[in-house]
């Protein structure tokens, strides 16, 4: 499974995604289990809500931070969550 | 005291509801105290209302709705409900008994994450007998339900002598139902199951022979079907890190309100587990006496204490320990270096060879009559 450029991405509809005040970080939440973000994680999955291509993910977060050179880290985490389930592409 | 220096209490992660101890089914491997019969008093919606919202606030993510069997309780949604305000991500542990299309919408709206269906068996005969109910063709129909409605959906099987023979189907099974994960629980010999185990434990090679079956299905449907196999521990070298350490993460409320640092503590003796009745959670998961008796390492006994491994396993299950050796701070058995390790092969012989005898003794199954006679 690898990240396709030209299709949307998702979050998954059975994982959810969400702040944790007593953790202060953000968590995914999946069945009877859970996976603590950093972060930079955190950041690029909340962009995955069915209405960005890979790509535009990378301008917008490139554009938050001011920055540029951030497409290979964003795309190795978007492939790490497509193999956990926690994204999908239709 | 064990347990008495200064410790980091980190905050629980995991609440276990244990909403009742009434079930339609005898499974007999069940979890719940043989003696559960004396535990008959309930908590009022208010009450788990009440420990859900100190729990959560506290740090507890996840929450298990478990029993017995939690479709009992004509409260769950409302208790659902209450959950998701809070943020919680709930996973309702059911054997699907009674579960219609109905009330699978409702526990939807209310809120709920994701059903755990159990299923005994790949066959009709076979999971009829163990669950000691009729209930296979309807686990399959509430399996379909729970896809339908959007839930992941987690089939839930446990092995043991008499169906894991059935590996290979099993793992047909849940492919064929659509499960997004599949739990392989190979039974743990606590309780009910403790009981029985002579009629339960598989042998070594019958081990060996289901594992290589599930590890190479786990490969074909990587990526589809998520399986989580929970390792027997009796053929392990090195005990499982029970509970990711006593009072690190896992709370457990019994149906009658008391609080437990795993679902088997009760049997332990001596801790006097607090009741939520008495105690907010907070009192009872950072200063009660049954949550701090095992926190960190100074209540080991050799080989534990000096063992560099203790960090990683924690000395494994106290329960355990109790249970085969009678004595709750020894290093649990099924260590190698536990100077009690032959109780465990004991058990295993003893296994092998009543699998052997000619008639075997029957199963005794869980339910209130036989509860009584353990009480």
């Amino acid at each position: 499974m690898t990240i396709d450029p030209d299709k949307n991405i998702r979050f998954s509809p059975t994982h959810r995604l969400q702040w944790e005040e007593a953790q202060q970080k953000d968590v995914i939440l999946y069945p009877e289990g859970m996976v603590e973000l950093n972060q930079s994680s955190a950041e690029i999955l909340k962009l995955c809500d069915g209405n960005r291509k890979p790509q535009q993910i990378v301008d917008e977060l490139e554009r938050k931070f001011e920055t540029t050179g951030l497409r290979n880290d964003i795309i190795a985490l978007l492939e790490v969550a497509l193999k956990n389930g926690w994204i999908k592409q239709d | 005291m064990a347990g008495s220096n200064k410790i980091n209490i980190t905050p629980p992660r995991w609440l276990l509801a244990e909403l009742t101890y009434a079930c339609p089914l005898q499974c007999p491997y069940c979890s719940n105290p043989l003696d559960y019969a004396k535990y008959p008093s309930e908590l009022s919606t208010d009450d788990w209302k009440r420990v859900l919202s100190q729990a959560r606030k506290m740090g507890a993510v996840q929450l298990g709705l478990s029993g017995g069997e939690p479709l009992v309780r004509r409260d769950l949604s409302e208790l659902i409900r209450h959950a998701r305000e809070l943020g919680y991500y709930s996973n309702l542990i059911t054997s699907g008994y009674g579960l219609t299309e109905e009330r699978i919408v409702e526990l939807r709206q209310a809120g709920l994450d994701h059903i755990q269906v159990s299923i005994q068996a790949s066959t009709q005969e076979l999971n009829d007998h163990i669950a000691g109910t009729t209930s296979y063709e309807h686990k399959r129909e509430v399996a379909h339900l729970v896809k339908k409605h959007g839930y992941p959906m987690v089939l839930c099987v446990v092995i043991h002598r008499e169906n894991i023979h059935q590996m290979q189907q099993i793992l047909e099974m849940a492919e064929e139902l659509g499960a997004d994960y599949l739990e392989l629980a190979n039974t743990q010999y606590y309780g009910w199951a403790h009981a029985n185990r002579d009629l339960l434990l598989p042998t070594q090679e019958q081990f060996e022979q289901a594992e290589a079956i599930a590890q190479a299905y786990k490969e074909r449907v990587a990526g589809k079907m998520k399986i989580y196999y929970v390792v027997p521990d009796y053929y392990e070298d090195r005990p499982k890190p029970c509970m990711n350490g006593w009072g690190t993460t896992f709370l457990t409320i019994a149906p009658d309100g008391v609080a437990l640092p795993c679902h088997s503590a009760r049997e332990l003796p001596g801790l006097d587990c607090p009741n939520v009745n008495d105690y907010s959670i907070e009192e009872i998961w950072t200063e009660s006496k049954a949550f701090n008796f095992f926190r960190g390492f100074d209540w080991m006994k050799e080989p534990c204490r000096s063992c560099d491994e203790k960090e990683k396993d924690f000395g494994g299950c106290r329960c355990q320990a109790y249970l085969l050796t009678g004595d709750m701070y020894n290093t649990d058995p099924v260590c190698s270096k536990s100077p009690n390790r032959h109780v465990v092969q004991e058990a295993i012989d003893s296994a092998k060879s009543a699998s052997l005898a000619p008639g075997e003794k029957p199963l005794i199954f869980r339910n209130s009559k036989n509860s009584r006679d353990f009480a």
